[in-house]
């Protein structure tokens, strides 16, 4: 029973990788992304992860993929490249290289890795929200207080790059003579 | 609790997964669908800590799982940022046209 929920959820996700790729609107690569998150949320609840279910359905389906749906419609750039690709022998090379890629990752791990033998023996209810607040905030801790830097340092990146239009209406402001001309430029 | 689907296949799929997203890196030219197939690639990665960690029964794994999210919320973020500053001085999201670094 199992099982056949992982293959039609993985059948999911690829499906909505490859149609990310293959599409032309970018609208819809947004959507079929979502796709593949809720595929891998689905997968998470199938490893036993609830915590991180419900936090791949927040962060990416609900922040990330909103995000991307706005930039998209914000550049109005949901019509793609129109195949002007200046470098047209890089798609072959590009396939062959997936593949290569793939064939080794399978390689190695089908030869190389004993999955059998990293297999612990069953702990009920291991990764509860309440395991891994407990994880996060004791043996993880330092990490974690580390990670409000990181958001915080992108808050304010995110800030200053989108405040650069307002500079320039600075600039314009100085320059200008007549007000008129200033409120057309805005 | 018995473990029905082997970990090897969810490594698997990540695999594939992951292989997709660089593929996607690699042929596609819009700035924007690179930043999806970054993510795709990023989340492949969970999906296969989540899986080792399912099973090793071991928390740590969902953790950094939880950092890895953190970051990539943040590249997001910044990156979009950086591509909405592109686009409003040169007009495009093509990573082909953006070579004003070009020797």
């Amino acid at each position: 029973m199992e099982l056949v929920v992982f293959i039609l959820t993985a059948l999911i996700a690829l499906f909505g990788a490859g149609a990310m790729l293959i599409s032309r609107n970018a609208v819809h690569s947004a959507l079929f992304l979502l796709l593949n998150f809720g595929a891998i949320a689905v997968l998470y609840l199938l490893l036993q992860a609830p915590f991180l279910f419900v936090t791949q359905l927040i962060i990416y389906a609900g922040a990330i993929i909103v995000l991307f749906l706005f930039v998209v419609m914000l550049l109005g750039a949901e019509r793609d490249d129109q195949e002007t690709d200046r470098l047209a022998w890089q798609r072959p090379v590009a396939l062959v290289m997936a593949g290569l890629l793939l064939a080794e990752v399978v390689y190695v791990f089908t030869s190389g890795v004993n999955i059998g033998a990293i297999n612990a023996p069953a702990v009920a209810d291991f990764a509860s929200p309440e395991a891994v607040a407990t994880a996060l905030f004791t043996r993880y801790l330092f990490p974690f207080e580390v990670t409000s830097i990181i958001l915080l340092a992108a808050v304010i990146g995110v800030v200053v790059l989108s405040r650069r239009a307002t500079h320039d209406h600075a600039a314009v402001a100085t320059q200008a003579t007549d007000l008129t001309q200033l409120s057309e430029r805005r | 609790m018995t473990m029905v689907v082997p970990t090897a296949y969810y490594v698997l799929l990540a695999a594939t997964l992951f292989t997709m997203g660089a593929l996607g890196v690699m042929i596609r030219r819009n700035a924007l669908i690179l930043f999806m197939s970054v993510e795709l690639m990023l989340n492949s990665a969970n999906l296969a800590l989540v899986a080792f960690a399912q099973a090793r029964q071991d928390v740590g794994g969902q953790v950094l799982v939880f950092f890895v999210m953190v970051v990539a919320a943040a590249e997001v973020a910044v990156g979009l940022a950086l591509l909405v500053a592109i686009f409003q001085s040169r007009q495009t999201t093509d990573v082909d046209d953006i070579s004003t670094l070009r020797g």
